[in-house]
């Protein structure tokens, strides 16, 4: 069970890094609407999930936030890459990359080498 | 890394809860707005944005409650909650928590007390390199496991040993030492030349005694101990190579010892000197005045050691009939040796305060089992709103912590101060031969034991509610009932059951500590009414040391005697004055090995005691004459040789015989040893107040002179008052002469190592009894008044159908004397069990002693009838109507 939560845990932090680094400061709504919107609406995120997600990252140094003020004049709480932050999404897209083509190969078929 | 660093801001996260409250619902609600605002942009009504919004978010609280398990540690939170929950309910129930953390503190405070007397005492090793190979070395006689040895003895032992790295033996000494202000007796240590390498001790200035050949002895050097340095030489460093005059011969002093330094045998030795080898002792193989202590090789076990000194001895047996026959040998470790006489009070003064500690915690523990019993309902209510059985254990478990943590605390200021009290009632000349204690404390094995103890009481009373809720299997499913009827008849009978037990337990527990209590008492009364020979009230001692170069002739030392004697005599309110060289009530020892003209001799040591005292010592002590005739003053070396026996050298090496006229030699009949008997005393208490007396022969001080001796004098005011009159009298006349340790006879027996271990066992263990006894009877009213609560209808019922309140009262004082039996005859059993394990610390009293058990006995059940009096007459004042109403 742990595993499971792991790997999306692990996905989820990815696509927060990535949507933070692509989008600048960014509120935890503005979050989840970016994914869903990048997934094609085929993610559908449970947003009471994503903020402890927000925290844990905050806890772990990869992100820091800031209250500001949003497009249409709301107060909300931004959230930045930092430093960490971009090592470690650098980390984790490589080790993403590598693992998807791994199992690609694993899926293609006719190509098993003899 | 990472982890780490979110664990820490977690665990701040349980400090600043507020402000984050605050945060995370502004948060959540500005996400809720613009969700809401794009909803609604994208068509929705309010209404349908609104909860779209919140569907998508999985609810508000839901959120929030995900997100407080994220940015706090949860189980840690539970736990502070259910700390200041259980802080709230022992304040509620004030009585209980104050009466639980005072018995707990009380039994934790002596029991942690005690123990750092036994770390320090017993322990904490000794503060030499590798203490554990050191070993204390004597000799040993039929009579004796341990006998001194002699210098020739050691020798041997010392040449021919394959066990020991190193041997050496030291012995306590004294000199006059020549001060600015005047002659003064000083206490030395006189050893031989490798003693502080074997102990493994360096001086802390200058050198330590030359490793001479086996004749040892470079006499003239000296060391000294810190303190001397210190006190007498103002710790200036060019002590080294001074000329220091000791008993009229001058010393160089070649070394200083380090201030840690200890030597518990010799702890109030100022001065350090080599055995002189010229001594008349040396000399003789018969002359036992020698301790041993040896460092084994690595690897040798003390069983091979006292095997190869064994073999030696047996050897030097057969080389040397005469003077080493049943001489066999003993080794200890020299740290039991140092704390031989504490050990066994120490050991049962241990066991008291563990029983003490028992009887605490059966108490707190059955406080706690009622307290949970009372408050069923409230976990009927917790587990109806869904609290699981382990959330119900954490709490107990912290309820038990904050008791015990508290009590924990409180009994830590306890023992310290239980330390400092039990150290001032130590004696003062026994303090420099504990020089252990000087450390005495809250040690890391102090505090160890202390956290054990507290976690063990954790343990025990969060275990004992939790268990109290599974055993009584029905409970739990029947909590729902209880919170609906609030019945509690269902279970009470099975804790008034486990009541009942605990309370059996600690009224036994508290006859043990009573019943060793009374056989202590009643020893240290035999003790202190012993029949002493002679009597000790009226008489004022003090010690004397004359310079041997000035008094050793018989013609000086008997002028000094009797100069002394007259002018001390001519002290108002002083009746007479005698002079001995060994006090009564002082050791059995200093013995002569002897014969008897006209017996037949088959080798034997014939071991007794020798005593030189003056002309008037008999009447003066108060000893009463047998047969025969006193000493007269004119008996001196220009007579013919005479002495007095007491009546078990009569006994046992004359029975039936008349020994007047007979004579005594040594064990060769030199003609110069042989001597007359004239007198024979009733027997005087020469050891200590329990020692059994020996054979013992009293040599006239005019024919067997000395420099060392004790003056007596015996006053007809309170002694108390001539002592301090008894040093200036004696250096008006004689200012070169020492004197020292000026006391009165009842001083001295009151003060004896005996007396004192005899005192404080029975008052430390009276001590624990008396809170044993008030811990009993307390429990045992608990239980019934408990019993009886739970028996109100009952009551009621048997008082509607007639019962008279006098039957009622037998029913109630029936339960307790069942109980009150129960204990005492279990107590009984155990409390002669363990007496007969400490029975070498009785004295006159026999382990079983039925006096004690029965007194104790009696007092038992009496308190125990006066405790359950109280909830009998409650019991008997039950209104019928009343009670059957209320069920």
């Amino acid at each position: 069970m742990a595993a499971k939560t792991d790997v999306w845990q692990g996905t989820l932090a990815l696509m927060v890094f990535k949507t933070l680094e692509s989008m600048g400061p960014l509120h935890g709504y503005g979050i989840a609407r970016r994914i869903e919107q990048i997934s094609g609406n085929q993610l559908s995120l449970n947003y009471g999930t994503l903020y402890p997600a927000l925290l844990k990252l905050e806890q772990e140094g990869s992100i820091a936030s800031e209250w500001g003020v949003s497009d249409n004049n709301r107060k909300a709480k931004f959230y930045k890459l930092t430093r960490a932050g971009r090592k470690q999404l650098e980390r984790e897209t490589r080790d993403w990359e590598q693992a998807t083509a791994i199992l690609a190969r694993f899926l293609a078929p006719g190509e098993e080498p003899l | 890394m990472k982890t780490l660093r979110s664990w820490v801001l977690r665990l701040g996260g349980l400090v600043r809860k507020q402000s984050r409250e605050a945060e995370m619902a502004d948060e959540l609600q500005s996400h809720l707005e613009m969700h809401i605002a794009d909803n609604v942009r994208a068509g929705m009504t309010p209404e349908e944005a609104r909860r779209a919004a919140l569907m998508k978010l999985g609810g508000v609280e839901a959120a929030k409650e995900a997100i407080r398990e994220r940015s706090t540690l949860p189980f840690l939170e539970n736990l502070l909650s259910d700390f200041r929950f259980s802080l709230r309910q022992l304040r509620k129930s004030s009585v209980f928590a104050v009466t639980a953390v005072v018995v707990l503190a009380l039994g934790m405070g002596v029991s942690v007390a005690i123990f750092a007397f036994v770390d320090a005492a017993l322990i904490k090793p000794l503060p030499y390199p590798d203490p554990t190979r050191l070993m204390a070395v004597t000799e040993s006689s039929p009579m004796l496991r341990s006998t001194n040895l002699s210098y020739l003895d050691y020798l041997d032992w010392k040449q021919y040993n394959t066990a020991f790295r190193s041997l050496d033996v030291y012995t306590s000494g004294g000199f006059l030492y020549t001060a600015p202000s005047g002659a003064e007796p000083v206490r030395a240590g006189k050893v031989s030349p490798g003693f502080f390498q074997t102990l493994g001790v360096a001086p802390h200035l200058g050198q330590d005694f030359p490793a001479a050949g086996d004749r040892a002895g470079e006499t003239g050097t000296v060391m000294l101990s810190h303190r001397t340095w210190q006190m007498r030489f103002g710790g200036r460093n060019d002590v080294l190579g001074q000329p220091v005059t000791l008993s009229g011969e001058v010393y160089t002093v070649i070394g200083v010892l380090p201030a840690s330094f200890q030597f518990a045998p010799l702890g109030a030795a100022e001065f350090w000197t080599t055995i002189a080898p010229k001594s008349s002792c040396v000399a003789r193989r018969s002359c036992h005045n020698l301790y041993g202590v040896g460092r084994l090789k690595d690897g040798v076990t003390i069983q091979a050691a006292l095997a190869n000194l064994t073999a030696i001895a047996s050897q030097l047996e057969r080389q040397y009939p005469d003077s080493n026959r049943d001489r066999g040998a003993s080794i200890v470790p020299f740290s039991e040796e140092v704390a031989r006489n504490l050990r066994p009070i120490l050991m049962v003064l241990m066991g008291g305060a563990a029983l003490l500690l028992l009887i605490a915690c059966v108490n707190v523990s059955s406080l706690v089992l009622a307290r949970s019993e009372a408050r069923k309902q409230e976990m009927a209510v917790r587990v109806a709103l869904g609290a699981s059985f382990s959330r119900l254990c954490t709490q107990f478990l912290t309820e038990g912590m904050v008791l015990v943590l508290a009590a924990s605390a409180l009994g830590l200021f306890l023992a310290t101060s239980a330390m400092e009290a039990l150290k001032n009632l130590i004696p003062l000349d026994m303090v420099p031969r504990m020089p252990f204690l000087a450390e005495l404390g809250m040690s890391e094995r102090v505090l160890a034991y202390a956290g054990a103890v507290s976690v063990l009481c954790i343990i025990l009373f969060s275990l004992a509610p939790a268990l109290h809720l599974t055993l009584s299997a029905k409970a739990f499913s029947q909590m729902q009932g209880g919170l609906m009827t609030g019945n509690r008849s269902s279970t009470g009978n099975g804790w008034r059951r486990l009541g009942s037990r605990l309370v059996v337990l600690e009224l036994a527990l508290a006859m043990v500590l009573l019943v060793g209590a009374g056989l202590f008492s009643k020893s240290l009364y035999r003790l202190m009414q012993v029949d002493l020979g002679f009597r000790a009230d009226h008489l004022a001692l003090i010690e004397v040391a004359a310079p041997d170069s000035s008094y050793e002739t018989p013609e000086r030392s008997v002028a000094l005697e009797r100069n002394l004697i007259s002018k001390i005599g001519g002290l108002p309110g002083v009746q007479s004055v005698a002079i001995t060289t060994i006090p009564p009530v002082s050791y059995n020892g200093n013995t002569d090995w002897v014969r008897f003209v006209g017996k037949p001799y088959d080798g034997k040591h014939n071991e007794v005691n020798e005593r030189d005292v003056s002309s008037e010592y008999f009447t003066t002590v108060g000893a009463k004459l047998a047969r025969g005739r006193f000493f007269t003053d004119a008996e001196d070396h220009t007579k013919p040789k005479v002495v007095i026996i007491n009546q078990t050298l009569a006994a046992k090496y004359f029975p039936g015989e008349d020994p007047i006229g007979r004579q005594i030699g040594d064990t060769k009949l030199t003609p110069a040893s042989i001597r007359t008997i004239i007198g024979v005393i009733e027997d005087v208490r020469d050891g200590a107040l329990d020692a059994e007396i020996w054979p013992a022969t009293y040599h006239p001080f005019n024919q067997d002179t000395s420099t060392d001796f004790t003056l007596i004098a015996r006053t007809s005011q309170k002694p108390e008052a001539i002592l301090p009159a008894l040093g200036p009298a004696i250096h008006a006349i004689y200012p070169d002469v020492g004197t020292m340790s000026e006391s009165t006879m009842e001083g001295r027996m009151n003060n004896s190592i005996t007396a004192y271990l005899h005192r404080s066992s029975a008052w430390l263990v009276g001590g624990f009894a008396a809170v044993a006894l008030l811990l009993g009877i307390v429990g045992l009213y608990g239980v019934i008044a408990y019993s009886v609560s739970q028996r109100t209808r009952e009551i009621g019922v048997r008082m509607a159908l007639g019962a008279q309140h006098g039957s009622i009262y037998r029913m109630v004082m029936k339960e307790a004397g069942w109980l009150a039996a129960a204990g005492v005859v279990l107590g009984a059993a155990s409390a002669i069990a363990a007496a007969t394990v400490s029975r070498n610390l009785l004295f006159g009293v026999s382990s079983w002693d039925a006096q004690t058990i029965i007194a104790v006995a009696v007092i038992l059940g009496a308190a125990a009838m006066l405790a359950s009096f109280v909830p009998a007459k409650r019991a008997a004042r039950v209104n019928p109507v009343e009670a059957l109403r209320t069920e």
